[in-house]
């Protein structure tokens, strides 16, 4: 079974979850004098979750005839030739986007974003570091100066224990 | 119509939006021409920054600017690296490349920036004759229209995603509208599928969905793939010199350039086609009526052949504006982060926007014209220099398009479970496109999503149930031309093989 047909069995997982939940837990909710209404909460989500196994049964059984299946080019990004790709950075830039988001309120925007900046040079084989850690701290600044400043947009700077 | 233009030229001409267009079209070009980040990123990254303005038609004039400025910015990384950042200008790369290889980088942009500038141009009196014309319309609309509108406009979506592909654009499509009813909607004041989340409450953010759409799946490809979009090395280091065509090439290009912004114009009206399919389009079209040498000459440096999808790609984009300020309705991913920015300043694109808000309306179509006149005698001269930002490393440049495209959802919501969010839904994107589904009708589908429900709740409250599909003939008749828009390409498609079939059996 290929990649996309993956998918669409899981949209029609996903959109059965969606369906149940529209179905059988939204309407006891639902305050009588609302329920004399001909629209509730649950009717679009209902509509939707149908037409979405319906489509998504579509794709699955491949009913949708695709024109001559063309190869893909060697440019183009395709996931059969994932090995030969650089999984592994991407996985590492992943997991430095996610420390980011969780360190963003404790440490303060200023340390970690530096961090990322460098970080993320370095997972990508960068080994100049007395180039990369002057480059992540005056862009961090400038950022950090524009929306704050500029923006008027609230980033803490500085990690929660020096208090602002 | 001229006291319109009157009122927009008022409003265009202040020192404060002349600096937003300027402005505009440099950080587009700017940021454009990078690999990875297209106009629709550029764009959301740039929402914050319209929004803290707080004057609708200064942030409205300011994401035009940079959206054109991204497209220009586009076309040159395509002449110069052959590295198109956006499906739009791949046609460009088809005959502007081989000129900069020729040593001719500098003529090649000089027909770009001006095909850009008359399909641009064209394109605004086009919509200036049109959007009013429509508008008109529009006004006898109810919300049942509406809703019969928006479905077929998504459909329209889908039925132009191409042959095989209907079927997955109608399901990104309605993935999306399912991911716009989390959260608790102004419509029945409760939550709705948060999982008894805190931070779903509020629904998931657009330029979030947007970003991780767009630009995050675009970046983790350019570090997946270090050859895609890294050729940099012949391209940055060739010298842009000689910007001047001869007259001979201006005669040859002056009706390619009027038949496509005409073309372009009319295939960016409608909702799904889009600047990608007016640009190929457009080059096909020119070189079938090009005749002997000169369509030899197409795909090795002709001059026809780069003026054609640039100059219709600008006037699709021109064009697409249209349903957007006409009806409220986006055709395309990057008028649905438009119509996303404009309801956050709190104006609603429709027919209503020429009457209540003619200032907004006719200050955008103004800072067009502007627009491109900006593109055409500021940003060509300075493409030499702006070009040196693709000598940047990658290794420099990935993680700083990460880091935006993380404080692009960071500054919208101050929120750090956002940028959760974001790195979620950009490994579910990056899976989709591996997968050959298309993105764009996610995002419309998400954007149109609320005001879809909205229109189809009012109408059945009017109606008492389902009958204003049955008691209101437009209503009905729209609704059963999107059947037809998605059902029609599985049937050709059908014909064609029974076609085939046929003639197989009767050999």
């Amino acid at each position: 079974m290929t990649l996309d047909r993956w998918i669409a069995l899981v949209f029609i997982t996903f959109c059965c979850a969606y369906g149940y939940l529209a179905f059988f837990t939204m309407d006891q909710l639902l305050p009588p004098f609302m329920q004399r209404n001909p629209v509730w909460p649950s009717t679009f989500p209902k509509i939707l979750a149908i037409l979405g196994i319906i489509v998504g049964l579509i794709v699955l059984l491949g009913l949708e005839k695709t024109s001559a299946t063309a190869e893909p080019s060697a440019t183009e990004i395709n996931y059969r030739r994932l090995h030969e790709y650089k999984l592994g950075q991407a996985l590492m830039l992943l997991a430095l986007m996610v420390a980011y988001a969780l360190a963003l309120r404790p440490i303060g925007f200023l340390l970690a974003t530096t961090v990322f900046l460098t970080g993320g040079s370095a997972i990508l084989g960068e080994r100049k570091w007395h180039i990369m850690i002057p480059v992540a701290m005056i862009a961090t600044g400038f950022v950090w100066y524009l929306v704050q400043e500029v923006l008027g947009i609230f980033l803490r700077p500085f990690p929660f224990f020096m208090g602002i | 119509m001229l006291e319109g233009i009157m009122i927009g030229l008022s409003a265009a001409l202040s020192i404060q939006n002349l600096l937003m267009v300027i402005a505009g079209c440099l950080i587009g070009t700017f940021i454009g021409m990078l690999p990875g980040l297209g106009p629709m990123s550029i764009i959301a990254i740039m929402i914050p920054v319209a929004i803290t303005l707080g004057d609708p038609t200064a942030a409205l004039i300011l994401l035009a600017g940079v959206y054109y400025g991204a497209i220009f910015g586009g076309s040159t990384s395509s002449i110069l690296l052959n590295a198109p950042g956006v499906a739009g200008t791949v046609a460009t790369s088809f005959d502007g490349y081989p000129m900069a290889r020729k040593g001719q980088a500098g003529k090649a942009l000089t027909i770009a920036a001006v095909a850009s500038f008359a399909g641009g141009t064209i394109g605004a009196i086009l919509l200036m004759i049109f959007a009013p014309a429509l508008s008109s319309v529009a006004l006898l609309f109810h919300s049942a229209e509406y809703f019969a509108l928006m479905v077929v406009g998504l459909s329209a979506i889908a039925a132009f995603a191409g042959t095989g592909q209907v079927a997955k654009a109608l399901m990104m499509t309605i993935l999306g509208l399912i991911l716009a009813t989390v959260g608790e909607g102004a419509l029945f004041n409760m939550p709705r599928f948060t999982l008894g989340m805190m931070d779903l409450q509020s629904g998931i953010s657009f330029i979030t969905l947007a970003m991780a759409m767009f630009a995050l799946p675009e970046a983790l490809f350019l570090v997946l793939n270090p050859s895609r979009g890294a050729n940099s090395e012949d391209g940055a280091s060739n010298k842009i010199t000689g910007l001047r065509f001869s007259r001979e090439e201006a005669k040859a290009m002056a009706p390619v350039i009027g038949r496509q912004s005409v073309q372009g114009f009319f295939i960016g009206v409608l909702p799904g086609a889009g600047a990608t399919i007016a640009s190929f389009l457009g080059y096909a079209v020119e070189r079938n009526l090009a005749k002997g040498d000169e369509q030899a000459e197409f795909g090795k440096g002709s001059v026809k052949g780069l003026a054609a999808p640039e100059t219709a790609n600008n006037a699709a984009c021109t064009g697409s504006f249209v349903p957007l300020l006409t009806l409220g309705i986006p055709g395309s991913g990057t008028t649905a982060i438009l119509l996303g920015a404009l309801i956050a300043l709190n104006v609603t694109p429709g027919p209503r926007l020429m009457t209540d808000t003619p200032e907004v309306f006719w200050a955008v179509i103004i800072s067009m014209f502007i627009g491109n006149l900006v593109l055409l005698i500021l940003n060509l001269p300075l493409i030499p220099y702006i070009a040196k930002i693709l000598s940047i490393p990658r290794n420099y440049l990935i993680p700083f398009i990460l880091f935006f495209t993380l404080m692009g959802a960071y500054i919208g919501q101050n929120n750090a479970t956002e940028l959760l969010i974001l790195v979620g839904l950009g490994v579910m994107a990056t899976i989709f496109r591996f997968a050959d589904y298309p993105l764009a009708p996610l995002l419309i589908g998400f954007i149109l999503g609320t005001m879809l429900e909205d229109n189809f709740a009012r109408s059945m409250q009017l109606y008492r149930g389902l009958d204003f599909i049955l008691e209101r003939p437009m209503t009905l008749g729209l609704l059963v031309l999107a059947a037809i828009l998605v059902l029609l390409p599985s049937y050709r498609a059908r014909r064609a093989r029974k076609r085939a079939e046929g003639v197989a059996d009767g050999d």
